[in-house]
């Protein structure tokens, strides 16, 4: 994968690209795109793929103009249009799925396909999602991994608190980041999506770990109740990172759904 | 100088075992550790200490604002500060304050400090904080990279409200009236005095010397430590050519005086105890939600003073004592230990925080009354040569009402005499 810069109207947005085929455009969730690199390579094999760091994240920019949801689904159509990139496949993850299935809602004719891995957006007052922005890093893996123990090992490799050096520039990137993601997520991650998501019309593929403990599998049921045309792909001993824990089988249900036979026959 | 007399209003019956039991003081504290019953009594105890301190020659006392949190029982500052309006005549008022970001919409609070001004005759100072973190963003659910921007159209918006004289539209990002036009309007012209409570925030350095507001250190970890933080306060003002009136700054500090350093440490460590140990126990996810702070201001070092990260825990008297986060001690002890803060920090506010943790009345009113007669008047005289700064301070009517001055019996009878 190959890191470039798109500017857009706002700020210069950095993003990875590489492989050849359809062009599939990847949103990350609130954790950026540290722990995907081996899932965008995956899908760089089948795809075209653009995968776009959110203004705050990496090298992209904060962004003040970016307030509210309308203004992050227009950024990200923005930076697509910027890099020349017509009819994409939209894969969102977590908070990436949220501000995909908003391009899709908005501009229904505009997308190809749309894949949600675990998305938020949703919310069930039954089932609240738990409060991610006052969880200690120490306690993330029992809300991300399905294998809490190698998932605190995959994360906490970047993580020494005790160091102030590192501290300090955990922190920043973490309020860079988080701080860009609160302002749809926080303090709740609704934005009246469930009242846009019937105007989708692209063809979604849901994919959910089925030990979700951040966004549970019982969203994937709204998810799928609420969009016209969603078929959902459960994916055992997997936690909400399922595209990290299990990269091969989230992979294998793209191809499968997406492959361009199945496009022939459906078309 | 000027002294302000301030109590954090703690509950003061968190169980021994609080710390242990319980993840945090403050957002998600157990509901169930608040008795509505007893708070009958805890209120009205500590608004009459309040009005004690009030006779006893402090230049003002003060209220602030916390939401959801075991040693702040004040939601609304302003519902305090009424009810001392009407009990106390002369001693000013400071409300530090109402975080204007929170009020829905923010000239609410140009409404209400108007009141008060009104009713106390002009003797209040107002206080916009931006609010902690938990406050403002756990328990009130803003936006944490938003807060600012929020809170900086709030200010416009009641800035405008108190100095324009004719009905204005405000077509903000935040709120959107149609008719601005504040009635009552404040005693004190164009409005009150401003403090501004801060954390180390540049951008809050250079509001306050901008605007000409008081900034105000509210720490708890005492004046050793705010040192570096005021030294950053008045580099500012000095690059930004301001002058250097020590009434630009204020700081809050934990204060117990005794007769002797050992009475103060028998009569007084089990309270300290109670507050560092138990008051301050606030779960560190809490302390600071992403993009609350700027990212400058992370990368010039300043932590959130709720998650040190060596934590409150098993800090004794003594640590606390020669830690500098308490002075605490004999008269003389304390007025050494005060003169050094004031010239330390060069600051000409002190909140002074006389009431700590569980303390009862009586004990309260011993160190307030010690300090009141055997220190602060040795201080007074400090930064005599800027005179009364009356940029951040209240200046009421010289003729003012008091309560309870409706016409007499007779009167009336003569009234319906005089009718009939």
């Amino acid at each position: 994968m190959e890191l470039k810069t798109v500017r857009t109207k706002h700020v210069p947005v950095q993003y990875f690209e590489g492989g050849e085929g359809e062009p599939l455009v990847f949103l990350h969730g609130a954790g950026g795109l540290d722990l995907e690199q081996n899932f965008l390579n995956g899908l760089a094999k089948d795809f075209h793929v653009y995968a776009p760091l959110i203004p705050g994240y990496g090298e992209s920019e904060e962004c003040g103009e970016l307030r509210d949801m309308l203004d992050f689904t227009l950024h990200t159509w923005d930076v697509i249009g910027e890099i020349g990139i017509e009819d994409p496949i939209l894969v969102g993850y977590s908070m990436g799925g949220m501000i995909a299935s908003e391009m899709a809602a908005i501009a229904p004719n505009d997308v190809s396909r749309l894949a949600l891995i675990a998305p938020a957006g949703l919310w069930l007052d039954e089932h609240p999602i738990p409060d991610l922005f006052s969880v200690m890093p120490f306690e993330l893996p029992k809300y991300l991994f399905h294998d809490e123990a190698a998932g605190a090992k995959a994360i906490g490799a970047n993580i020494q608190l005790t160091d102030p050096a590192f501290l300090q520039t955990f922190l920043v990137r973490n309020a860079r980041q988080l701080g860009a993601a609160g302002k749809i997520l926080f303090p709740i991650p609704y934005r009246g999506l469930a009242e846009r998501l019937y105007r989708i019309k692209a063809k979604t593929l849901l994919i959910w770990g089925e030990s979700d403990k951040l966004v549970p599998p019982v969203y994937a049921r709204a998810f799928q109740s609420a969009i016209p045309h969603a078929e959902l792909v459960l994916i055992p001993e997997a936690g909400h990172m399922v595209a990290f824990e299990k990269t091969a089988e989230v992979l294998a249900a793209i191809a499968r759904v997406f492959d361009e036979e199945y496009v022939a026959t459906t078309r | 100088m000027k002294f302000v007399w301030f109590n954090l209003m703690p509950w003061p019956y968190l169980p021994d075992d609080f710390r242990e039991k319980n993840r945090s003081v403050w957002v998600d504290i157990d509901s169930k550790l608040f008795d509505p019953v007893k708070s009958h009594e805890v209120y009205n105890t500590y608004l009459d200490l309040l009005e004690y301190a009030a006779t006893l020659g402090f230049d003002a006392i003060g209220a602030n604002e916390h939401h959801q949190n075991g040693y702040g029982l004040m939601p609304s500052p302003n519902l305090i500060a009424a009810a001392l309006a009407r009990r106390t005549e002369d001693i000013a008022l400071l409300v530090l304050g109402a975080s204007i970001a929170l009020y829905n919409p923010p000239v609410r609070v140009a409404e209400e400090f108007a009141m008060l001004d009104c009713i106390t005759g002009g003797r209040l100072v107002a206080g916009f904080p931006v609010g902690t973190s938990m406050d403002t963003n756990y328990c009130y659910g803003q936006i944490p990279a938003l807060t600012r921007e929020k809170y900086r159209e709030a200010h416009d918006l009641i800035m405008r409200a108190w100095h324009e004289r004719e009905p204005f539209a405000f077509n903000g990002r935040y709120t959107k009236l149609r008719y601005v036009n504040i009635w009552p309007r404040p005693i004190q012209q164009p409005h009150p005095p401003i403090h501004i409570p801060g954390g180390g925030s540049i951008e809050t350095y250079d509001f306050c010397i901008d605007n000409t507001y008081s900034y105000s250190y509210l720490s708890f970890t005492g004046y050793l430590r705010a040192k570096a933080l005021l030294a950053g306060y008045w580099e500012r003002v000095a690059e930004r050519n301001a002058d250097s009136s020590p009434f630009r700054a204020g700081f809050a500090q934990t204060i117990c005086v005794a007769d002797t350093d050992e009475d103060a440490e028998r009569l007084y460590s089990k309270h300290v105890s109670y507050f560092y140990n138990r008051c301050l126990h606030v779960y560190p996810g809490f302390a600071d939600a992403p993009g609350y702070r700027t990212i400058k201001t992370i990368q010039k070092g300043v932590l959130s003073q709720y998650a040190p990260l060596s934590g409150f825990q098993d800090l004794t008297w003594k640590d606390l004592v020669e830690g500098g986060h308490i002075i605490a001690g004999s008269p003389e002890t304390v007025r050494q230990r005060m003169e050094d803060l004031i010239e330390g920090l060069h600051v000409g506010h002190i909140f002074c925080l006389l009431h700590v943790g569980d303390m009862p009345a009586d004990k309260c009113m011993h160190s307030t009354k010690l300090f009141a007669e055997k220190v602060m008047p040795k201080l007074r005289s400090r930064f005599a040569d800027f005179g009364e700064d009356g940029r951040f301070w209240c200046k009421p009517l010289a003729k003012r009402v008091r309560a309870g001055s409706l016409p007499s019996q007779p009167e009336l009878r003569e009234l319906a005499g005089k009718d009939a």
